[in-house]
């Protein structure tokens, strides 16, 4: 039996055979090209590193949104390898030159890359090679047209393992049904990867530095997504002691499932709505199964990612009719993309890409009002799409007033132009996002325009606090349970309510159920949550007593530091359970 | 030309982000710009694998020679990068 500790990347605990995947040993033949067929060889080759960009850019995307600018900006690296010397110079002289396919063209040029790195003596930059490797993998998948899946012929469900694995190879894992889990030696807890295997729900333990070598096809395994523990050919008791573990997490699950299609509604008879947040990337049916109350926050960045071309009025059409009628009439909650102006700039339009700071620049509704355009397609399909269903619109990064107006404005632009034009629509409620401090200030004047508003924690938190959340040495003052922010909260609700007008919460928080007690007592009227930890929050709803609660959220906001309101919530947490 | 020695004052070093900065940086600029490092390895600083492969870690001094139209512009935007510690810290 062999332990290591690794560092864990996805919640969860798989237990099975091991089945090694080699990525790295792409055996690349070496051929002579033909007399003439030389630059045929060199714009396949070039199509590849246009392929591989794309790809890059599209990750680009994905992680700008969920991580960050720091963390793409290692992203923007990678593309920077591709416009190196070595690929756009280098490697087509030597095609041009020895008359040899791309591929080998390709290897030898990472194997002097490789052994360049390989002589250097600090480690940490040695390790730097694997940002080549990477890409330069990347490349040669896209000219072998890679279909070479050892995943396609699995027999037996099993755990995978691989020296390093690629974003994309965590995508296939969710669409094959046999894959456990997986480890690899390289990566982090915010590595690519493992980003992906969360939002698929994998097990999953990276960082194990060289054990997988020590692995062979058919070993027993055992990974432990939670605590970062990987085990090897485990002792019988081991096994029967991860069983069981495994058993409680899922007796826990099934406690779970049976809350679906219950309300959520604490003890005393008070209703919190709980809707889902979704991903245009997600199907519009892919978490029906949870009956939830709705959509409260249908993000459409997908949409506008991966692409080169903005996406169609008839595009967005079909997407959010699609969704409409999947949810049937519950209320759905579109929100305009939250896109910035590199992502604009590479859809063809005109923005800026060189920002100093994207966070509080150029993105949002700031970037719809200024091209409209974008801000009109998106509203003309989803008030078509509206007569079947039941949507609402809402705009991201408000600051004042004269945005809603504005959007307000364009709003009744587009009804008048589908009226005009004979088009079946049915225009919709505008809400608005509050992730911005001077938003939630002046809620009561912003609502003069506005339907209803959702209020965005992630980025509350981090505008209040002053606070990147991804940049490691400020990341632990980012807080949730901050009394400023739970002040803010408070102020919105109150002031919404004092104009009749409705809140929900979008952010992480409310996928917290420790959160749940001073949301639902603040008087927040719906919590929108992610569809891992919906049936957990509904939970938590229901075991709130709302008077209680009520009074309590009053109470913390007087308190002076996140500190007491935490381990005030943790001793009345205690009491109740 | 223009000859400048630089310190690395960012704790991780010229890793991948802060290459890709000075990269982007020299490419802006029409002159030829080279960093040396202590060993003599000199590179292309327009050349992420060249930046990378100098393993600059903090405390470390580079040698920055740039060459032609606006060098002295290129010298200040890369020089100030390093001093700004690529904005990590």
């Amino acid at each position: 039996m062999l332990i290591r500790k690794g560092i864990p990347a996805s919640l969860g605990i798989a237990m099975g055979p091991v089945l090694m995947v080699k990525k790295d040993q792409i055996h690349v033949e070496k051929h002579i090209i033909p007399p003439g067929g030389e630059e045929a060889e060199i714009r396949r080759f070039n199509t590849a590193v246009a392929a591989t960009r794309e790809d890059l850019n599209a990750m680009h995307a994905r992680v700008m949104t969920v991580l960050g600018r720091k963390h793409a900006r290692i992203i923007e690296s990678h593309n920077l390898i591709l416009s190196d010397a070595v690929i756009t110079h280098d490697i087509p002289v030597q095609i041009k030159k020895f008359h040899i396919n791309a591929e080998y063209a390709l290897q030898s040029a990472l194997e002097n890359i490789e052994k360049q790195f390989s002589r250097i003596d600090n480690e940490y930059f040695r390790e730097r090679r694997f940002d080549f490797i990477d890409v330069f993998k990347q490349i040669m998948g896209k000219l072998s047209c890679e279909k070479k899946n050892p995943l396609e012929n699995m027999e037996a469900p099993a755990v995978i393992a691989a020296s390093s694995l690629f974003p994309s190879d965590t995508i296939a894992f969710r669409d094959n049904k046999k894959v456990l889990g997986f480890c690899t030696d390289l990566g982090s807890k915010a590595s690519h990867t493992a980003i992906f295997a969360q939002s698929v729900g994998l097990p999953a333990v990276v960082g194990l530095v060289d054990f997988t070598s020590q692995m062979r096809n058919g070993d027993y395994i055992i990974i432990d997504g939670e605590q970062g523990t990987v085990i090897l050919n485990p002792t019988a008791e081991i096994i029967e002691s991860y069983r069981k573990r495994r058993a409680e997490l899922q007796k826990e699950e099934r406690f779970f499932q049976r809350l679906r299609g219950l309300p959520a509604i604490t003890v005393d008879g008070h209703t919190v709505e709980l809707f889902l947040n979704l991903d245009s990337e997600d199907s519009p049916f892919a978490w029906k199964s949870l009956k939830a109350d709705g959509v409260g926050l249908y993000r459409t960045e997908g949409l506008f990612m991966n692409r080169t071309d903005l996406p169609s009025e008839e595009e967005q059409y079909k997407k959010y009719s699609a969704l409409a009628r999947a949810y049937s009439g519950l209320p759905v909650v579109v929100r305009t993309a939250d896109i910035g102006g590199d992502r604009a700039t590479r859809l063809g339009i005109k923005g800026l890409s060189d920002e100093r700071n994207p966070f509080m620049g150029f993105r949002g509704i700031r970037l719809f009002l200024k091209y409209p355009e974008l801000l009109k397609t998106q509203l003309r399909a989803v008030f078509r799409a509206n007569t079947n269903g039941n949507l609402s619109v809402m705009v991201p990064m408000v600051a004042s007033c004269c945005e809603v107006e504005a959007v307000r404005q364009i709003a009744d632009v587009v009804v008048n132009e589908l009226a005009r034009e004979g088009k079946k629509h049915r225009k919709c409620r505008l809400g608005i996002m509050i992730e911005i401090p001077s938003a939630a200030l002046t809620v009561d004047k912003l609502l003069d325009s506005a339907d209803f508003v959702s209020i965005g924690t992630n980025d509350l938190v981090q505008y209040t606090l002053a606070v990147d959340r991804v940049n490691q040495y400020v990341s632990a003052l980012y807080e949730p349970f901050h009394p400023a922010v739970l002040r803010l909260i408070h102020l919105v609700t109150e002031s919404a309510h004092r104009k009749g007008k409705k809140v929900s919460i979008c952010g992480e928080m409310a996928s917290s159920p420790e959160a749940a007690s001073f949301l639902a007592g603040t008087g927040v009227d719906a919590l929108s949550a992610t569809p891992k930890m919906y049936l957990r929050m509904k939970n938590a709803v229901r075991n709130l007593n709302f008077r209680i609660a009520a009074t309590q959220a009053l109470s913390v906001l007087d308190m002076p530091g996140a500190e007491q309101v935490r381990e005030f919530y943790d001793r009345e947490n205690r009491t109740i359970f | 030309m223009i000859k400048k020695q630089i310190k690395v004052v960012n704790e991780l070093g010229i890793h991948a982000r802060p290459a890709g900065l000075i990269v982007n940086a020299a490419s802006s600029f029409p002159c030829e710009v080279w960093l040396e490092n202590e060993e003599g390895m000199n590179v292309n600083a327009k050349s992420i694998m060249g930046v990378m492969m100098l393993a600059a870690a903090c405390g470390s001094v580079l040698t920055l020679t740039a060459k032609g139209s606006h060098e002295e512009e290129a010298v200040k935007t890369i020089e100030k990068l390093f001093k700004d510690k690529f904005d990590e810290d």
